[in-house]
C-alpha cells in the first residue's frame, strides 16, 4: 500500500517561493490567481498491513523527519 | 583541551574551522565522521558549515538524524560547549538542541558577503573576548538563513537573553536594511537556555586570519580555547 503525504507551510508562515511563483504566473498572463503556497508531496511504498496502524506510523515519520512542525503541517492518506 | 569537528557528507567548512581551532588551541581538532556513534572525550564540539546530505528534504534535517548527532546531543546536555556554524546551526535546530528553524532567505537568493553583527551577549564561553554591543564584521554565505520561530518562543528567547548576535548597520543599529535574509528580529545567532550551545549563520572561521582580510572571527576561537583550558 502507498502513503501519500502533503507537507505545507503553516498559516502565517511567509512563503517567498509561493510569492515568486504567483508573480511568474501573473507574468505569463494567468489572471484570477489570488494566492500561491508551495509545499512538498512525498509518496512512501509500505508493506501491506493494517491501514490505521500504517497511518499512525507515517504520522510518526512526519513528526521525526519528513516535516518540521515548527513551520510545517502535514496530512497523510493511505491507499491500499 | 581537545575539540572535535563533526564531518558530514557535504560539509565544506570543516577544514576551515579546524584551521581556526588549531591556531587557537595549538593543536589540531579531532575530525569525527557522521556515521560514528561514539566520540572521544572532548571539551568542545563544532558542527561546521556546508551542505550536509546535499540539503535534501530540509537543510540539516538528514544530518540531525545521523548516528554521531545522538552523541553530540548527549554531550551538549551534559554541558560540553557546542558551536554550530551556518549548516551547523541548521543541524542544531533540526535536532532540537536550539529552538526555531532556518527558512529560505526572504530574497530567495543565496547571500554571500560580509555583514555587521552586534554582539548581544559577551558573557558566554563563545563570546567572552568580545564586548556587549560591539559591532563585528563576519561573512555570511547561505540560502537558508532566515531565522523563524513562533511568537511565544521568540519572546522566551528575548526574555532569557538567548540572542547572541543580530545583523546590524555599521553603527550597531538594528535595521531592516542590515538584515541579509529576513530573519526574525535580525537574529543571526542564538544560545540554548544553559548557554553552552551556540548556533550562528555567519562564519567566524572565514575572518580569523590576516590572510583572509580580517580578524573579527578570531576572538571566538581564542575565547573557546581559553574557556576549555581553564
Amino acid at each position: 500500500m502507498k502513503a501519500r503525504i502533503h507537507i505545507t507551510l503553516k498559516n502565517g508562515v511567509l512563503d517567498p517561493q509561493g510569492k515568486a511563483i504567483h508573480h511568474s504566473l501573473e507574468g505569463l498572463g494567468f489572471d484570477g490567481v489570488n494566492d500561491v503556497r508551495q509545499g512538498k508531496f512525498i509518496e512512501i511504498e509500505l508493506t501491506d498491513g493494517d491501514k490505521v496502524a500504517a497511518e499512525a506510523k507515517v504520522a510518526e515519520m512526519c513528526e521525526q523527519l519528513l516535516a518540521n512542525t515548527v513551520i510545517e503541517d502535514f496530512s497523510v492518506e493511505i491507499d491500499g | 583541551m581537545t575539540a572535535a569537528v563533526i564531518v558530514f557528507p557535504g560539509s565544506n567548512c570543516d577544514r576551515d574551522v579546524a584551521v581556526s581551532l588549531e591556531a587557537a588551541l595549538g593543536h589540531a581538532p579531532i575530525m569525527a565522521w557522521h556515521g560514528d556513534s561514539t566520540l572521544p572525550d572532548v571539551d568542545l564540539i563544532v558542527v561546521p558549515g556546508g551542505f550536509s546530505y546535499g540539503d535534501y528534504l530540509r537543510s540539516g534535517a538528514m544530518a540531525a538524524n545521523s548516528p554521531i548527532m545522538r552523541e553530540v546531543i548527549a554531550r551538549a546536555n551534559g554541558g560540553t560547549p557546542v558551536l554550530g556554524i551556518c549548516n551547523g546551526f541548521q543541524v542544531l535546530t533540526e535536532c532540537g538542541l536550539l529552538p526555531g528553524v532556518l527558512m529560505r532567505n526572504a530574497s530567495l537568493k543565496f547571500v554571500c558577503r560580509d555583514v555587521d553583527l552586534r554582539v548581544e551577549r559577551a558573557d558566554t564561553v563563545f563570546t567572552s573576548q568580545y564586548t556587549k554591543d560591539q559591532v563585528i564584521r563576519i561573512p555570511v554565505a547561505h540560502h537558508d538563513g532566515n531565522y523563524f520561530t513562533d511568537p511565544e518562543t521568540h519572546k522566551a528567547l528575548e526574555d532569557n537573553g538567548q540572542v547572541a548576535f543580530r545583523y546590524c548597520a555599521a553603527d550597531g543599529s538594528i535595521t531592516d536594511d542590515a538584515n541579509p535574509n529576513g530573519s526574525l528580529a535580525n537574529i543571526a545567532g542564538i544560545l540554548n537556555t544553559a548557554g553552552n550551545v551556540l548556533g550562528m549563520m555567519p562564519h567566524p572561521e572565514r575572518l580569523a586570519d590576516p590572510l583572509l582580510g580580517g580578524l573579527d572571527g578570531a576572538p571566538m576561537f581564542s575565547a573557546l580555547a581559553e574557556a576549555i583550558a581553564a
